[in-house]
């Protein structure tokens, strides 16, 4: 749970103290462009970009490595399969598996695709607060059911982390040691259709407080962004620099 | 004698799937400037009262009339809760803007108040609360005390004429619930509270009543 404690986002730094309707902007066709990216000039230089970014955003290096290891376990996974699964040239044998140059190229484009665009994010969207963040998608006009999603999902996250703790203690002090037999599966699906009945239960409560307060259907926002001069220069910056990745993408021919 | 301001008249009400009905041809008034203390064991309908009070709940038969005007649809209720306020038993079911000023203003910007007039209501109605300084505070990492302040100021901030609270003691220590006490003696507008404590109703409500099946009787 410790993502949800937001340890990112409190800072001085530029990134920290840029807009973040900017950030999201461009971030968003940033993570775009690198999904769709197939060459490694373009994940490369999208690299280093994203490097750029988590430079200016001086977060401590450590925490930033340990997010990117939960990224890299699964794609840890990739390298396990792909290589021995994709066709082409094998370049190392083991009994009947065969290891392929195009998987492994293959694999390693995707590594430096996904490791970018988590730096990316990492610098740009995590130095945000996710308060913050829903209402700059709000302000960017986003769907205001989706943003609304985003906020009380993080709201009660922290209610239901809570009552899960609550739910889990009950069960330590009554002797309750998890193994591998039924009663503890038993156990732990009751806690979950638990958790699922409160939380239910829960946002029924919250309808009804807001209908008392007058709720009709439609949110009001109090918090005004303050565009400024450093922004125009972020976006002036950053949005050449992604058509140029664009360019590159384009004119460079496919690594296979 | 003035109009009551709530009148309910032979209500029946009862859960769905429950084996007797919470009311039974339920007869209620309250009038102006009563503070009225609400009492009776777990279960007896205390809440349920207070909910039917604000058509969160449905009576299955009978009459309500609030402000003296009958109410029976949503629409009805939609202006009954601009001018009556529920304080929740718990307060985190009440507050859920990210911001402590946020959730203040909620409902007076609900009620059509431009921002910077929502912003000015909150900041006051916080102030006479004594949370000044709690306006960019982040609602969830407050103290359940704190919280339950809160949620009383954004209840009031709504300007009601009328106030329900569901047990609005429940977890307070000492030094909260002489402020609750004190904000409450304070108030110049009708009151009802349901509460456990008959120390604390002492100090704050005219007269307890019963909660039963057919009526309230006076303690």
């Amino acid at each position: 749970m410790s993502s949800i404690r937001e340890p990112f986002s409190k800072g001085a730094s530029l990134a920290h103290r840029l807009d973040p309707r900017a950030k999201v902007v461009v971030a968003g066709i940033f993570a775009v462009q690198m999904a769709v990216a197939h060459t490694y000039v373009a994940a490369l230089t999208g690299m280093v970009l994203s490097l750029i970014c988590l430079a200016l955003a001086r977060l401590p290096l450590k925490k930033v490595l340990v997010r990117l290891l939960v990224v890299n376990s699964f794609i840890f996974f990739l390298w396990v399969i792909l290589p021995l699964t994709y066709p082409g040239e094998a370049v190392w044998r083991f009994g009947p598996l065969a290891a392929s140059r195009q998987g492994l190229l293959f694999t390693g484009l995707i590594t430096l695709k996904s490791n970018a665009i988590m730096i990316s994010l990492i610098a740009l969207i995590a130095t945000v607060s996710v308060n913050t963040l829903g209402q700059a998608l709000q302000k960017l006009s986003l769907p205001g059911k989706l943003c609304h999603l985003l906020l009380f999902t993080y709201r009660y996250l922290y209610v239901f982390e809570e009552e899960y703790h609550r739910l889990v203690q009950a069960m330590k002090i009554r002797g309750f040691k998890p193994g591998t037999n039924l009663h503890t599966y038993r156990t732990y699906a009751y806690l979950a259709a638990m958790l699922l009945v409160r939380s239910h239960d829960r946002a029924d409560c919250v309808r009804k407080a807001m209908l008392c307060r007058g709720f009709h259907g439609t949110f009001y926002s109090l918090r005004q962004f303050s565009w400024k001069r450093r922004d125009g220069v972020f976006l002036a910056v950053a949005l050449p620099v992604l058509a140029a990745l664009l360019f590159l993408e384009w004119r460079i021919p496919g690594l296979m | 004698m003035s109009e009551p301001l709530i009148e309910m008249y032979n209500i029946t009400f009862a859960y769905p799937g429950a084996p007797r009905p919470v009311f039974q041809d339920f007869n209620f008034q309250l009038l102006p400037e009563q503070h009225v203390g609400l009492i009776g064991p777990n279960g007896c309908g205390k809440t349920t009262l207070l909910h039917l009070i604000m058509g969160l709940l449905k009576p299955q038969a009978g009459r309500i009339v609030i402000f003296g005007q009958e109410v029976s649809n949503e629409r009805d209720f939609v202006g009954v809760r601009q001018k009556v306020g529920l304080l929740f038993q718990n307060a985190d079911d009440q507050l859920f803007c990210p911001t402590v000023l946020e959730d203040v203003a909620f409902g007076p910007l609900n009620q059509g108040k431009p921002p910077a007039k929502a912003i000015r209501i909150a900041r006051e109605t916080m102030e006479k609360l004594g949370l000044e300084g709690f306006e960019d505070r982040v609602t969830y990492k407050l103290s359940g005390g704190e919280k339950k302040l809160l949620s009383l100021a954004t209840v009031l901030a709504m300007q009601p004429q009328l106030l329900l609270l569901d047990e609005p003691t429940t977890g307070l220590d000492e030094s909260t619930r002489h402020r609750l006490i004190h904000i409450l003696q304070d108030l110049d507008i009708a009151y009802m509270i349901v509460s456990h404590e008959r120390d604390f109703l002492n100090h704050t409500v005219g007269k307890c009543c019963h909660v039963h099946a057919t009526c309230c009787r006076s303690d």
